[in-house]
C-alpha cells in the first residue's frame, strides 16, 4: 500500500543505472546475505515439514497440555490443547510463505500490467484506470477483505488473492508514475523515431527502468500480506484446522497470563520472516543505488566550518603584504589561494577549486569565465558560503568589504549575506519558493531591520525599479504565475534589496531568451552604476562578459588561467587556453558559404534491408 | 534548385487542452518550409516560438491539426505508427539534451544498433557496423561497451549523432544539438555535423535559439516568432540585413564577444527601442 | 474551490453507492442462511419463511437494496438481525471508541513523525540512524505482534495501564486516555517511522533546492528556511501519505480493538461479517466510506492550502 510505494518511489531515481550484477552486489552486503540465508532457512523448514514434524499439528494430547519448551518430544513445548508448537509452526511457515507469494504476486501482476498500460498509453485510458485504482486505494483493504469474507469462505489463499487485488493500487501508482516519467524522456522519443514498436519500447526502455522499484515494493507487499494473513487468522477469520501464526498467536493470547512463553514462538517466526524480507529489500535497494550512493553518505558525519584558514603561520608575511595592498586599493573582495574539496567514496578528497586568488574593487564588474567543470560556480558559492555541507573550503585570505571571514565565523558570513553580500542565481523559476507569494519571500529578509509596512513599500518600489510593469500584482503573485523574465527581475530586486556592496551573479542570463537577456544585462548595468556595487559575474558567455565586465578571470579545471582587463583578454590573450577559448567563439562576420551537398550516396542506400 | 526533400505547407498545431472548455493556444500558426537534399535550414526562435514543435511534427512526435508535411513527395502528415516505421530510415533526430536522449542503462553498442535492428538489419550485421559508426563521429572503438554516464556532454552528443546517422537518413532534425555544450565542444560538434553533411548529403532541419550557431551551419535561415515564420532567406541576407523588425531586434539583442562592438550594439538597440516607443 | 468541493462530494456519493452495492450483493450472494442463524438449526421451515418475509428477505435482490437505500437516505439504517438494536444507535456508541483511538493515533503519528523527520533532515547523524532502526523494527513486528507485546509489557507485566476496556471521554478524560493510549500507540507506531522517513526524504530534497540557497543568500535565518519554507513544500506529499495511513488505521483498528477488547466499530463490522448481519454490515460500510470521503476531502483542502498551484483546479 502506501509504504512500499513510498519506499520504491524514493528509490526510483537511483535505479536508472544499469543494474547488471546488482544481485551479486547485494550478496556482498553482509546484511543482504544474512537476510537471504535466514529467509532461505525458514522457507526450507517449511518445505521439509513432513520430515521434521514430530506430531500431527492438530493432534491434542491431554498429557502434553502446556508442556514447557525444550522438553523431550516437544521442542517448543505444547499449547493449552496439548498440540505440538514445533509441528504447528512448520505448517504455519508454509501458510505465511504462500500468503506472501500470493498477495505480492497478485498485486504486482495486476499493478504492473495496468500501470504500464496507463502510463504509456496515457490520455483517456490513463484517466479511467487512475480513477479506478484511486477508488480501490481510498478504501481500507482489510475491511474489504472482511466484507468479502463470506464469499471467500475463509480460505486464506482466496483471501490473500483478494487482498492482493486491493493492494495492487499501490504498485499501479508506482509503475504508472515511473512510466510517465520515462515516457517523456528523450531516449524514448528517439526510439520512436527509430521505428521501434510500442511493445519493444515498453519492454526495452520502460520496464527496464521500473523493475528495480517493483522488486523492492513486492518485498514490502509480501510483508504486508504475511502480516494481514496472521491478523485475519488471529481474529478467527479462516479455518481453525489449518495452523498459522495468527491462529497460534490467538491461542497463546488467551493463555498470556499463565504461559506467556507460548506467545514468543509465533511472534519470533513472523518477525524473522518479515524482518529478513525487509532487510533483503533494503540491501537490494542499496545495491541498486550503489554506483551513485556516494554523495548522500557524507551528510551523516561531516559538519565542516565554512572557511578554514590554512597556512596562517607559514605564509603570514606574504598575506599581510597582500592584505595591505588590498586595503590600500579599497578592495571589496579579496580572495587568496581559495580551495574547495569534496570527499570521495574512498575517503580521499577531490579538489574542484585549486588555489584561486581574485579581487573585486569598488564599483567594478569582474567576470569569471570558464567551461563546465572549471570550478567557476564553486568559487562563487564558496565566497557566499553557500556550498553544500560536505564541501571543504579553505583559503589563505578571504575578505569581504574589509571584514575577514574565518573558520569559527559562520555568523559573520550570515550577517553579510543579509547586508553587504548578495547573490543572483541562474534559473529564475527554481529559485523562488513556489509556496509563498513573491512579495512575502522578498520582504522576509528585510523585516529583521524594519517594519513590515516599510519593507513592503521598499520592495514595491524596487519591483518598479527593476522594470516590472505592475509591481503590486507581481507582489501578490505566486512564482508560477509570472514569466521567467519577470522572475529574474524579482530575484534581482531581492538581491539588491539589502543594498549590497558586492553582488555575486551566477550565470544570471543563461536561462533566458536573448531579447530578455539583453534587458536584464541593461538592468544589471544600470543598478550597478546606481548602487555603486562591485559585481562578481560568473558566466560561460563571452558576449555577456563583453557587455558588462571591466576585468576577466579565466578558469580551467579549478585553476586560474589568467586574469586581466577585458579588452586585453579579448584582443591579446596571453595564455594558450584563453586563446583557444576565444578562437572557439563562432565568428559573427562569416556565414556558411559552401553550397548544399549533392546527395548521391544517400539516395541509394548501401546497407542491406 | 532540385525538388524539395521536405515540404511543410501551412502547418498548424494545437496541443489538446487539459479540460473540456480550455482550448490551448495554437503553437504553430500556418508554417511553411522547404528543405532540399543536402541543405541545412536553420530555424531560429526564442522559447515558446514553436520551433521545437515544428521539429516534433516532422518527426511524427506531435500531431498537426492542419496543413501538410510531405517528404520526398509523400504526404506523411497523419501516418500511423505502423506506416511511419519505415520512414525511420529517412528521417532521424538529434536532441538537445545529451543526458536524457541516451538511455542510461544501455551500453553504447546497444544504443547504436537499436535503429538498425528496428529496421530489420540482423543483429550481427548491426554489431559489425558499430565500430565504423563510432569512428565516423570520432570516438574510439572501445566506447561500444561503456555506458552513457561515462562520457562527457560533447561525447554523448557524438553518440547521439552516430545513432542518427546509423541508418544513413536523408534528413536529420537537429533540435538545439549544441546548446547544452561548452564553447569549444560546440564548435567541434558543429564541424562534425558539417563534415557528415558533405560526406553523405544529408539535409538538416536545424533548430536553435543561437544566431551565431545558425550562421555557422545553415545555408538558409527562417526566423520564427509566436508560431509564425517572420522571415526566411539565405543566411547572409537574413543575418546581416534583416527585413523584419523582430529579426532585427533579435540580432541586436544577442551580445557579441567584443567589448567595443558590444557597446555599439547596445547603443543601436537603445536607439531602436526609443524609435519604437 | 467551491465547485471543487462539490465535485469531490459527488465522487463520494458515487463511492458510497458502489461500495454498499458491492457489500450488499456479495453478502447476499454468499447465501448465508440468516433466518436459520437467528432461529437456530431446529426451527421449522414455516418459522423461517415467516421470519424471512418479516425481514424482507423474500423480496428480489435489487428491490431489497433499493429499499435499504431509500431508508438510508431518510436516516434509517435498519436494525441488526440479531440484537435488534438500530444500526444508527450502534454506530453512535461504537464509532466514538474507534475514532478515539484512531484520532489519538493520528495525532501521535503526525506530531512525532514531523519532529523526527524534520530533525533528522536538519541534523543528519544519530537521529537518522535511530529513524532507520525504528522503521526496520516496525516492519519486522507487524501491528498484531506489537499490540500483543505491549499488552504483555505494560498491562500484564508492569500493570501500568488497564489491559482492556474503554471509558467515555465525557465520563473521565484521564481514564479515557489511559484506555486509549496503548491501542493508539500500537496503531501509530508503524506509521510514524514510514511518515517520518517520507518527511525526512522530502525535507532533504527541498533543502537541496535552489530557492533555499537563494533565500539563505539573502540572510533568511536557518530556522525559517527549515520550518517555514522547506517544511511547507515538503508537507504536501507527506499529507497524501498521511491520509492513506489514516484510512489504513481504520482497518488496523480492528486488531487493536480485538487485542484490547474495545467495543469499537471494527469489532461491530467483524461480528456482522461473520454472522451475515446485513443491515449492520451495510451500516458499517456506509460509515466507513463516509469517513474515507471526509478524510480525503480534508486532505485535498489542506493540499490546496499548502500548494498554490493545486488551488487553481
Amino acid at each position: 500500500m502506501t509504504v512500499p510505494e513510498r519506499q520504491a518511489t524514493l528509490d526510483a531515481n537511483h535505479v536508472e543505472e544499469r543494474r547488471k550484477g546488482s544481485f551479486a552486489r547485494m550478496l556482498r552486503n553482509p546484511l543482504g546475505l544474512g537476510a537471504l540465508v535466514l529467509l532461505t532457512a525458514v522457507v526450507m523448514l517449511g518445505l521439509l515439514e513432513p520430515v521434521l514434524s514430530a506430531h500431527d499439528p492438530n493432534f491434542s494430547s491431554l498429557t502434553a497440555v502446556n508442556t514447557p519448551p525444550f522438553s523431550p518430544d516437544y521442542l517448543l513445548g505444547a499449547d493449552q490443547y496439548g498440540r505440538d508448537i514445533w509441528s504447528r509452526s512448520l505448517v504455519a511457515i508454509n501458510v505465511s510463505v504462500i500468503s506472501g507469494l500470493l498477495g505480492a504476486g497478485v498485486a504486482v501482476s495486476i499493478g504492473t500490467v495496468f500501470g504500464l498500460i496507463s502510463g504509456y498509453v496515457a490520455k483517456r485510458t490513463d484517466a479511467a484506470l487512475s480513477w479506478l485504482f484511486n477508488l480501490v486505494m481510498t478504501f481500507p483493504a482489510l475491511i474489504l477483505v472482511m466484507i468479502l469474507y463470506p464469499i471467500t469462505g475463509g480460505d486464506y489463499k482466496i483471501m490473500m488473492g483478494v487482498f492482493g487485488i486491493f493492494i495492487s493500487a499501490g504498485i499501479f501508482r508506482l509503475v504508472r508514475n515511473l512510466v510517465l516519467g520515462v515516457r517523456n524522456e528523450l531516449y524514448v522519443d528517439a526510439a520512436r523515431v527509430a521505428g521501434l514498436s510500442n511493445v519493444r519500447i515498453l519492454s526495452r526502455h520502460v520496464l527496464y527502468a521500473v523493475r528495480g522499484p517493483i522488486i523492492i515494493a513486492s518485498a514490502f507487499l509480501a510483508v504486508a500480506s504475511i502480516g494481514i494473513q496472521a491478523g485475519l487468522a488471529f481474529l478467527g477469520l479462516g479455518s481453525s484446522q489449518l495452523p498459522s501464526f495468527g491462529l497460534m498467536a490467538g491461542a497463546a493470547f488467551l493463555n498470556i497470563y499463565q504461559h506467556p512463553i507460548q506467545m514468543l514462538w509465533p511472534s519470533l517466526f513472523l518477525a524473522v520472516m518479515t524482518g529478513a524480507l525487509v532487510m533483503l529489500a533494503n540491501a537490494y535497494r542499496d545495491s541498486l543505488a550503489a554506483p551513485n550512493a556516494v554523495p548522500k553518505k557524507p551528510r551523516t558525519h561531516t559538519v565542516v566550518p565554512p572557511i578554514e584558514e590554512t597556512g596562517a603561520t607559514d605564509s603570514a608575511a606574504s598575506i599581510d603584504g597582500n592584505q595591505d595592498q588590498a586595503r590600500s586599493k579599497g578592495n571589496l573582495l579579496t580572495v587568496r589561494n581559495l580551495r574547495v574539496e569534496y570527499p570521495q567514496a574512498d575517503g580521499t578528497y577531490r579538489s574542484v577549486v585549486k588555489g584561486v586568488s581574485l579581487d573585486v574593487n569598488l564599483g567594478e564588474v569582474v567576470g569569471v569565465v570558464g567551461e563546465s567543470g572549471s570550478g567557476k560556480t564553486q568559487t562563487a558559492f564558496s565566497i557566499l558560503g553557500l556550498l553544500p555541507r560536505q564541501a571543504r573550503v579553505s583559503a589563505d585570505l578571504l575578505e569581504i568589504a574589509g571584514e575577514p571571514i574565518s573558520a569559527q565565523d559562520d555568523r559573520t558570513l550570515r550577517r553579510m549575506r543579509g547586508s553587504a553580500l548578495a547573490y543572483i542565481p541562474q534559473e529564475p523559476m527554481s529559485n523562488l519558493d513556489p509556496s509563498f507569494t513573491v512579495g512575502s519571500q522578498l520582504i522576509e529578509p528585510l523585516t529583521a531591520g524594519m517594519s513590515k509596512k516599510e519593507a513592503r513599500a521598499t520592495i514595491l518600489a524596487l519591483l518598479a525599479r527593476v522594470g516590472i510593469p505592475d509591481p503590486l500584482r507581481t507582489f501578490k503573485s505566486y512564482p508560477h504565475q509570472i514569466s521567467g523574465g519577470m522572475a529574474q527581475r524579482v530575484l534581482i530586486a531581492g538581491a539588491v534589496s539589502s543594498r549590497p556592496k558586492l553582488l555575486i551573479a551566477d550565470e544570471p542570463t543563461t536561462a533566458l531568451d536573448v531579447t530578455v537577456q539583453a534587458e536584464i544585462l541593461d538592468l544589471l548595468r544600470d543598478l550597478q552604476g546606481e548602487f555603486g556595487m562591485g559585481v562578481l559575474l560568473v558566466t560561460h558567455n563571452f558576449g555577456v562578459v563583453a557587455d558588462l565586465c571591466n576585468r576577466v578571470v579565466v578558469m580551467k579545471d579549478g585553476e586560474m588561467v589568467e586574469s586581466g582587463d577585458v579588452r586585453s583578454i579579448f584582443h591579446a590573450p596571453s595564455k594558450e587556453y584563453t586563446q583557444q577559448l576565444i578562437a572557439a567563439i563562432l565568428d559573427e562576420n562569416t556565414t556558411r558559404s559552401d553550397p548544399p551537398a549533392a546527395a548521391p550516396s544517400a539516395l541509394n542506400k548501401e546497407h542491406a534491408r | 534548385m532540385s525538388n524539395p526533400l521536405l515540404k511543410v505547407s501551412d502547418l498548424r498545431l494545437r496541443y489538446p487542452g487539459t479540460g473540456f472548455r480550455t482550448a490551448s493556444p495554437e503553437v504553430l500558426r500556418g508554417v511553411s518550409i522547404e528543405i532540399t537534399p543536402g541543405e541545412t535550414l536553420g530555424v531560429v526562435g526564442e522559447s515558446g516560438s514553436g520551433k521545437t514543435t515544428l521539429g516534433r511534427a516532422v518527426l511524427g512526435l506531435a500531431r498537426p491539426t492542419g496543413g501538410t508535411i510531405k517528404f520526398d513527395g509523400r504526404d506523411i502528415t497523419h501516418m500511423n505508427p505502423r506506416e511511419r516505421r519505415p520512414l525511420a530510415r529517412d528521417i532521424q533526430v538529434i536532441f538537445q539534451d545529451p543526458y536524457t536522449s541516451l538511455n542510461p542503462s544501455l551500453q553504447i553498442a546497444d544504443i547504436l544498433t537499436e535503429p538498425l535492428i528496428a529496421q530489420g538489419t540482423s543483429s550481427q550485421a548491426a554489431r559489425n557496423s558499430v565500430r565504423q559508426l563510432l569512428d565516423s563521429v570520432g570516438l574510439p572503438a572501445n566506447a561500444a561497451q561503456r555506458y552513457p554516464k561515462e562520457f562527457s556532454g560533447g561525447q554523448r552528443q557524438r553518440i547521439a549523432i552516430a545513432r542518427a546517422v546509423a541508418l544513413k537518413p536523408r534528413l536529420i532534425v537537429c533540435d538545439e544539438p549544441v546548446s547544452a555544450l561548452d564553447l569549444t565542444t560546440q564548435s567541434r560538434v558543429l564541424d562534425l555535423l558539417i563534415d557528415l553533411q558533405r560526406q553523405t548529403g544529408v539535409a538538416y532541419l536545424f533548430i536553435t535559439h543561437d544566431l551565431s550557431v545558425v550562421r555557422h551551419i545553415s545555408h538558409r535561415v527562417t526566423v520564427m516568432y509566436q508560431g509564425e515564420l517572420v522571415e526566411t532567406g539565405q543566411t547572409p541576407e537574413v543575418t546581416t540585413n534583416p527585413q523584419h523588425e523582430y529579426t532585427r531586434s533579435l540580432l541586436l539583442a544577442s551580445p557579441t564577444a567584443d567589448p567595443d562592438r558590444q557597446a555599439e550594439r547596445r547603443a543601436a538597440r537603445r536607439l531602436l527601442r526609443l524609435a519604437n516607443s | 474551490m467551491f465547485s471543487f468541493m462539490i465535485r469531490r462530494l459527488g465522487h463520494g456519493v458515487v463511492l458510497i453507492l458502489i461500495v454498499t452495492a458491492i457489500t450488499f450483493f456479495l453478502t447476499y450472494g454468499a447465501g448465508i442462511p440468516v433466518a436459520t442463524n437467528i432461529l437456530g438449526k431446529n426451527a421449522t421451515p414455516e418459522a423461517i419463511a415467516k421470519l424471512e418475509a418479516q425481514l424482507g428477505l423474500d423480496l428480489p435482490m435489487g428491490q431489497q437494496y433499493l429499499n435499504w437505500l431509500i431508508n438510508a437516505v431518510q436516516g434509517d439504517l435498519g436494525r441488526s438481525y440479531f440484537s435488534n438494536e438500530p444500526v444508527v444507535d450502534a454506530m453512535a456508541t461504537r464509532l466514538p471508541v474507534t475514532l478515539s483511538i484512531v484520532f489519538v493515533a493520528a495525532a501521535l503519528m503526525l506530531i512525532l513523525s514531523t519532529i523526527l523527520g524534520v530533525a533528522s533532515a536538519a541534523r543528519p547523524g544519530i537521529l537518522d540512524n535511530i529513524l532507520q532502526f525504528i522503521s526496520v523494527i516496525t516492519f519486522i513486528f507487524p501491528t498484531l505482534i506489537l499490540g500483543l507485546g505491549m499488552v504483555f509489557l505494560f498491562a500484564v507485566s508492569l500493570k501500568w495501564v488497564p489491559a482492556v476496556g474503554y471509558t467515555d471521554l465525557s465520563d473521565s478524560p484521564t481514564r479515557w486516555f489511559a484506555g486509549v493510549i496503548l491501542p493508539a500507540i500500537v496503531l501509530a507506531i508503524g506509521g510514524i517511522a514510514a511518515l517520518a522517513a517520507q518527511i525526512r526524504g522530502s525535507m532533504i530534497d527541498e533543502l537541496e533546492k535552489d530557492y533555499i540557497r537563494t533565500l539563505r543568500s539573502r540572510g533568511v535565518p536557518e530556522r525559517s528556511l527549515l520550518l517555514k519554507h522547506a517544511l511547507r513544500n515538503a508537507a504536501s506529499p507527506a499529507f497524501t501519505t498521511f491520509s492513506l495511513q489514516f484510512i489504513g488505521m481504520f482497518g488496523a483498528a480492528l486488531f487493536a480493538e480485538k487485542i484490547f477488547a474495545l467495543p469499537g466499530y471494527g469489532t461491530y463490522g467483524y461480528q456482522a461479517t461473520v454472522t451475515g448481519d446485513l443491515p449492520a454490515l451495510l451500516g458499517a460500510s456506509l460509515f466507513g466510506i463516509l469517513i474515507v470521503v471526509v478524510v480525503n476531502l480534508l486532505v485535498d483542502l489542506a493540499n490546496g492550502w499548502l500548494n498554490p498551484k493545486a488551488r487553481l483546479t
